[in-house]
C-alpha cells in the first residue's frame, strides 16, 4: 500500500515542451523538463511580466503551464510522462 | 460526481519526516494509519526522492520502518476542506478523497520564507530549497553558476548539494552576523558531526556573512545579481540565484481546523495535542526545528494519537534536548531590519495579483490592503506574500477560509 509504483518503470521518458523533444529520467518533474530545453519563462503574470517555478514544492504556483491541452497545471508537481505535451505561456 | 471513501483511526496529512514518524508509531500500537500528502511521493521536501533511492542514513531507517507496518499512503492529495467532524476532503489528479478518522495529525511542514527585493520575480530566481527541489526532480545543474542567498542552514545543505551535482557556486550570501553566527557554532557541539560533514562538503566554497542580494538584473530572465555587504555593492553575473530567508510552518489546515496559533506555529501540548482535542500536530507546523526534533515529534504524535502516552513521556527529554538547538537556531537567524529596505515603491510584493510594495505602504492591515489590493487573493492565497507582508508591515494574517487551496469546481460539488 505503501509503494505504488508501476510495474514496469521504463530509465527515461519523451516528453514535447514548445514543440521540442526532452528526454527526462524516470520520475522527473515537468518543470525540470521545461528548464532543460533552455525555456525560463512558465508564464506571464497579471501584467505581463515573465515568470518560472520559486518554491518548488507546489505552493507559490508561479510553475503553471499547459499540459496536453489543461491550463494552469503546476508544473512542479507533475511528474513527466511519455509523450506528454507542454505549453508555456512564451 | 463521487467522493472517493477512505476510513482509518488515525489520519496524518504530510508525509515527510514527522508524518512518516508518527504513522510508524500510531501503525506500530495497531491503528489503522492512513497517510496524505500533497507531492507526488513522500518524504517531504528533505527526503524528497528518497523513498525508491535512499541518501541519508535517516531516510534509510525511516522508509525501512514504514514498509515494515501496514500503513495507506495518498500521494497527489491536496486537502482543501472539512467536510464534518472528523472527516477531511483531498483532491487528487484523478478524484476527490473523503477521510474519515478517529484522530488527525497535522504534519504539513514549512516552506521558505521570501523577502521581495528589486529583480525577485524574474524567471531563475528561486528559493534555496526551490532550487534543490528542481535538481532533485531531474534539472540538471552541472556547470550552472549558482549564487545562493538568504538565511539559515538551509543555505549550507543546498549548496552542498548542488556542488555534488556539479553546479559551480560562486558565493553564499547570509544575511546574519559573524558574531550571531558564532554563538551558534558554540551550540553546535551536539550537532558537531553534521556541521564538520558540511564543512568539508563545502570546502573552498565563499561563504560572506552580514551580505544579501540587494537586487537581481536581466532582461525576461536572470543575468546578474547586485550583493550588498558592509556598504559595498558589487554585481555578479549568475544562471541561478536560490534564495530563501529561513522557514516558515504551513498553519492554513491547523487554522482551517480552528487550532489555535501561537508566536506563527500550531500551539501544542506535551503530547503534541493541538487545542482542538483528538488533532495533533509535530515538525515544522508547531515551529521550525529541523529534522531531529520533527522526528521525535512526529513519534511523540503518533503515540499519543494511538493512545500510549505512557511510551510518548519516554521520548520528552530527547525532544526537550532538539527544541533547545531548535532555539538557538531561530536567535541566530533572525531577519535583520535592513532587509526591510530592499523593496523599492516599484518592487512587487504580491506576484499573483503583480501588487507592488507602494500600494500596500498606504494600508494599516491585511484586511485593508486586501481589499484595496487583492494582495495575497491570488492563486498561492497569501502563502508566499504573507510572511513577507508580516516581516516588512508586520501585520499577521487573516483567518483561512474553505477551500485552503485552489480547486476544482467538480471538486467543491462532490457528494
Amino acid at each position: 500500500m505503501f509503494d505504488q509504483m508501476p510495474n514496469q518503470t521504463p530509465e527515461t521518458v519523451r516528453l514535447l515542451v514548445n514543440g521540442v523533444a526532452v528526454e527526462m529520467p524516470a520520475g522527473s518533474m515537468v518543470s525540470a523538463a521545461i528548464l532543460k530545453t533552455g525555456a525560463t519563462l512558465f508564464r506571464r503574470s497579471l501584467t505581463g511580466e515573465p515568470r518560472g517555478p520559486l518554491c518548488g514544492m507546489g505552493i507559490c504556483f508561479e510553475c503553471r503551464v499547459t499540459i496536453d491541452g489543461e491550463a494552469h497545471c503546476r508544473s512542479c508537481q507533475t511528474i513527466c510522462r511519455d509523450g506528454m505535451d507542454v505549453h508555456t505561456d512564451g | 460526481m463521487d467522493r472517493v471513501r477512505y476510513e482509518c483511526d488515525v489520519a496524518v496529512v504530510g508525509a515527510g519526516p514527522a508524518g512518516l514518524a508518527a504513522a510508524f508509531r500510531a501503525a506500530r500500537e495497531g491503528r489503522r494509519v492512513t497517510v496524505v500528502d500533497d507531492n507526488p511521493d513522500a518524504g517531504g521536501q528533505i527526503w524528497r526522492g528518497e523513498k525508491t533511492k535512499p541518501r541519508s542514513p535517516e531516510a534509510r531507517v525511516w522508509f525501512e520502518r514504514i514498509r515494515s507496518v501496514d500503513i495507506q499512503l495518498i500521494a497527489g492529495a491536496r486537502v482543501f476542506a472539512q467536510s464534518g467532524p472528523g472527516k477531511l476532503l483531498a483532491e487528487t489528479p484523478r478524484d476527490v478523497c473523503e477521510l474519515a478518522f478517529q484522530s488527525l495529525i497535522l504534519a504539513t511542514g514549512a516552506r521558505e520564507r521570501f523577502l521581495p527585493f528589486p529583480g525577485w520575480t524574474l524567471p531563475c530566481v528561486m528559493g534555496a530549497g526551490g532550487l534543490q527541489a528542481l535538481v532533485k526532480n531531474g534539472l540538471p545543474i552541472e556547470g550552472q553558476k549558482v549564487v545562493i542567498a538568504g538565511s539559515g542552514p538551509l543555505l549550507l545543505a543546498v549548496a552542498a548539494y548542488l556542488r555534488e551535482r556539479g553546479a559551480e557556486l560562486l558565493l553564499i550570501a547570509e544575511q546574519t552576523s559573524s558574531l550571531k553566527l558564532a554563538r551558534f557554532g558554540l551550540g553546535l557541539v551536539s550537532k558537531s558531526s553534521q556541521a564538520l560533514d558540511l564543512r568539508r562538503r563545502l570546502k573552498g566554497v565563499r561563504y560572506l556573512t552580514d551580505c544579501w542580494v540587494a537586487a537581481a538584473h536581466g532582461y525576461q530572465e536572470l543575468d546578474h545579481v547586485t550583493l550588498y555587504r558592509g556598504g559595498k555593492r558589487w554585481s555578479v553575473a549568475c544562471d541561478y540565484l536560490a534564495c530563501g530567508f529561513h522557514l516558515v510552518p504551513n498553519l492554513e489546515l491547523a487554522e482551517l481546523l480552528g487550532c489555535d496559533i501561537r508566536n506563527g506555529a500550531v500551539s501544542v501540548d506535551e503530547f503534541q495535542q493541538t487545542t482542538v482535542p483528538g488533532i495533533y500536530s509535530a515538525g515544522e507546523s508547531t515551529g521550525i526545528g529541523g529534522l531531529e526534533l520533527s522526528i521525535v515529534e512526529g513519534e511523540i504524535a503518533g503515540l499519543s494519537a494511538a493512545g500510549n502516552r505512557d511510551e510518548a513521556t519516554r521520548l520528552f527529554s530527547t525532544r526537550a534536548k532538539h527544541r533547545r538547538f531548535a532555539d538557538l537556531l531561530n536567535r541566530t537567524f533572525a531577519l535583520r531590519d535592513e532587509l526591510k529596505s530592499l523593496a523599492q515603491p516599484d518592487t512587487i510584493v504580491c506576484r499573483c495579483e503583480d501588487v507592488v510594495f507602494d500600494r500596500l505602504r498606504a494600508h494599516d492591515s491585511w484586511r485593508a490592503a486586501k481589499l484595496q489590493t487583492r494582495c495575497g487573493m491570488g492563486p498561492c492565497q497569501g502563502r508566499i506574500c504573507g510572511s513577507a507582508v508580516e516581516f516588512l508591515f508586520g501585520w499577521t494574517p487573516e483567518s483561512v477560509r474553505p477551500p485552503i487551496l485552489p480547486v476544482r469546481v467538480e471538486s467543491l460539488l462532490s457528494e
